[in-house]
């Protein structure tokens, strides 16, 4: 057994409103520099969508990830020898197009504009010429299903469906979706690191922080190509790939990181687990049906003597192995099962973990006759002149999962690597759960329903109870458990103290600027 | 004029190498030990990609080819020259030679064409991008006419440039033989040194920097910030100087 610490994070697909303020958050604190303003470490997708980059999900296109290869695996797109081979031009690298040619608009027009009998217009113009632009795209371009025949409609998770089911998704009134916030997944089997050339991207042993060395990056752009979830980022200005470092100056004094932190709707965790590197390539390399499985099984029980005496001689600090006990993110993953990595498929064993949102399965729609309905209404404010009704109840407890308006297939092809069944256990829970507290709150379910519903998914009252706290009333040390880097170890881990001393700590010290 | 010509000769065939070796090797580690962060190419497929196909990659694999073609006549002049004692391998390594200058010059223009003509390609292009791509032109073109017009380059490379190139690094120049050689080929010799000189100067420098280390070190990279079998380590006495990572 070879335990190591990884800092990881589970979202709460339920809480997201897609407020944007964690990318905000993100874009203001890193991002804003030229070369960046394409870059969005964190962003919100609204899904079905396509996403950012465009069918990022899409591994035809873009050749990210890991494949079965027989019993071994090899990166896709990728690798020693496809890596090496297609070194002077990548076939597989996207460009600006694919995310969007950044922009701003000429303000000072609006300013400088002598009088005349029009209104001035700031006109747009691109961030990279400085030349007015048509604008084509943004980073959220498909926000709320906007523009659905170009965004939604062209998800890639959309193949697992029939043309029927598809078609169902998109009639007006049955029409749903959710937020889907994605950062870096600081993965344990990164393909980003498996693919660098120069060997610039590495993984702390520390926290599991996957990071891009800016001196020996050389600008090959392979990492952008092998990082299935597209979150390597190629900066034209600079020439060196960038990505997410989960604030890792943050995490080292125990804050947590920028977009956690500003969290409008609270649905970041963050805590630490302790998993068995050993296990690592067996985990990546399991049958697609079973790679879920395998990557939670590597996860280890930190409450476990066997489990701590290995982590200690290891090396692990105590506060680590402490704080991996109170680890938000080992409860809902492991304790709870509420949590499931997002494309497992990818085989690069992400470290984000999400619970899949129930609201848009739950309801479900049927037409009904409602007429009566438009009778009891204010005729001058309101009439209700459509058949359908949106059916929340709770009266057939399972029903409204199978039933769902948003399929289940959908939701398996981004969180169950194409299993159904996983994910509509972890919907089960959750509804089990809003059960319990239906029937603590407003008392209309019967005890003994309310238990045989709890019991049909192997949770108890108790579990119920420590869900309900953790997913609405936690607090803010609750939600991130975070171990400070030890101090007398480093400041600012692999950097030398004397260096950092007098310097700004961030950014360049000379200017990126090449030549003569 | 003949003075004059001597001159020429002796600052182009003898004194330019020396600045140029000196130069590279004092400019490149200067370079690598202080500006590390832009010791590489400014790789710009990111802002336009399907031009650059037509540039980067009969350019790149043409220039490998000549590179180590020239190369070998230096270090291994004799095997060269049995290689060519037979006359249909010498055709195949010249026609061959050939075709990928030709390549390299097609590559080059491409490359040119793109850099000149693209607004998002010019905004991440320096001057001495330019200068680099026309003195790469100006010498493949005097290479391809060289090659069309004395032949057969790659004997007579082995057996009159070989013993000056060989004097030059034995800090014994002698420029007898290679200063009676047309003045093309003379102005193809000043350029390579030229090129060699410009390198710590320009994205040239990422020849220096291959990532053949890539070819053996294992996928995954983990760094510990200390070593993990050793922090916790009562035993250990603590010291400044941080163990090698496991």
């Amino acid at each position: 057994m070879n335990v190591r610490s990884q800092v990881s994070m589970m979202f709460h697909l339920d809480k997201c409103i897609g407020c944007h303020t964690c990318s905000i958050a993100c874009k203001n604190i890193w991002t804003d520099r030229k070369g960046a303003e394409y870059q969005w470490w964190n962003n919100v997708e609204t899904k079905p969508g396509t996403g950012y980059p465009t069918k990022w999900e899409d591994q035809e296109i873009y050749k990210g990830g890991w494949e079965k290869k027989g019993r071994r695996i090899d990166l896709k797109g990728a690798g020693k020898r496809k890596g090496l081979v297609n070194i002077f031009h990548n076939p597989n690298l996207p460009v600006i197009d694919d995310y969007y040619e950044p922009f701003t608009y000429k303000y000072l027009d609006l300013v400088e504009s002598p009088a005349r009998s029009d209104q001035p217009t700031a006109r747009p113009i691109s961030l990279i010429t400085g030349k007015p632009i048509d604008i084509k795209m943004g980073p959220n371009w498909d926000d709320d299903l906007s523009g659905t025949p170009d965004f939604a409609r062209k998800d890639p998770n959309l193949k697992a469906l029939s043309p029927a089911e598809q078609e169902a998704m998109f009639q007006l009134e049955r029409m749903a979706f959710f937020y889907l916030p994605r950062i870096c997944n600081h993965c344990l089997n990164p393909a980003c690191v498996a693919s660098c050339p120069s060997g610039a991207i590495y993984k702390r042993g520390e926290d599991g922080v996957v990071l891009i060395n800016q001196e020996v990056c050389r600008a090959w752009r392979m990492c952008v190509t092998a990082c299935p979830y597209k979150k390597s980022y190629y900066n034209w200005h600079t020439g060196k790939s960038e990505k997410c470092i989960l604030c890792y100056p943050r995490i080292e004094s125990g804050m947590a990181p920028a977009c956690m932190h500003s969290c409008v709707g609270r649905i970041r965790y963050l805590g630490v687990v302790l998993y068995d590197a050993d296990r690592i390539e067996y985990a990546a390399s399991v049958d697609e049906e079973d790679l879920i499985q395998a990557q939670l099984d590597m996860i280890l029980d930190p409450n476990d003597p066997k489990v701590i005496k290995a982590a200690k001689e290891n090396g692990i600090a105590d506060s680590t192995i402490r704080a991996a006990q109170d680890s938000p993110t080992y409860k809902f993953v492991k304790e709870w099962g509420l949590a499931l990595p997002l494309h497992a498929e990818f085989r690069t064993l992400p470290m984000l973990f999400y619970v899949p949102p129930l609201l848009p399965v739950m309801a479900s729609l049927s037409e009904k006759d409602q007429s009566g309905q438009s009778e009891k209404l204010d005729p001058i404010s309101k009439f209700w002149d459509d058949g359908w009704l949106y059916d929340t109840s709770t009266e057939e407890l399972w029903g409204s999962i199978d039933k769902a308006r948003f399929p289940l297939e959908y939701m398996a092809s981004m969180f169950g690597a194409g299993d159904t069944e996983i994910v509509k256990d972890k919907l089960k829970k959750l509804m089990a759960v809003r059960i319990h507290r239906r029937r603590v709150t407003v008392g209309d379910i019967d005890d003994k329903k309310a238990d045989q519903v709890l019991a049909d998914v192997g949770l108890t009252a108790k579990m119920a109870e420590d869900i309900y706290y953790l997913t609405s009333l936690a607090k803010f040390d609750d939600r991130f458990v975070i171990p400070a880097a030890h101090r007398e170890q480093a400041i600012e881990m692999l950097e030398f103290t004397g260096d950092e001393r007098g310097s700004s700590g961030f950014g360049f010290k000379e200017k990126p600027a090449r030549g003569l | 004029m003949e003075g004059l010509l001597n001159a020429l000769n002796n600052f182009l065939l003898i004194g330019l190498p020396y600045i140029a070796i000196v130069v590279f090797l004092v400019g490149s580690i200067h370079r690598y030990r202080v500006t590390k962060f832009k010791f590489s190419s400014l790789s710009s497929q990111f802002l336009e990609g399907k031009k650059l196909f037509w540039g980067s990659v009969p350019f790149h694999w043409g220039m490998l080819v000549l590179f180590f073609g020239h190369l070998s006549a230096f270090l291994i002049p004799r095997s060269v020259l049995l290689w060519n004692s037979h006359p249909v391998r010498l055709i195949v390594i010249e026609v061959s030679a050939f075709i990928f200058a030709i390549a390299v010059l097609i590559g080059l223009i491409n490359l040119f064409v793109r850099r000149t003509s693209n607004d998002r390609i010019r905004v991440v292009t320096n001057k001495m991008d330019i200068i680099i791509e026309v003195i790469l032109i100006l010498q493949v073109i005097t290479g391809i006419w060289i090659a069309y017009n004395f032949r057969w380059g790659s004997s007579w490379f082995a057996s009159v440039l070989t013993p000056y190139l060989w004097s030059i690094f034995k800090l014994q120049p002698d420029i007898a033989a290679v200063s009676a050689l047309p003045w093309v080929i003379r102005l193809h010799i000043a350029g390579a040194y030229v090129i060699v000189l410009l390198i710590p100067f320009s994205r040239l420098v990422h020849f220096l920097v291959p990532p053949i280390n890539y070819f053996w070190r294992p996928y995954q990279l983990v760094y510990w910030n200390w070593g993990r079998k050793q922090v916790r380590n009562p035993g250990i006495p603590w010291s400044i100087k941080r163990p090698k990572n496991n």
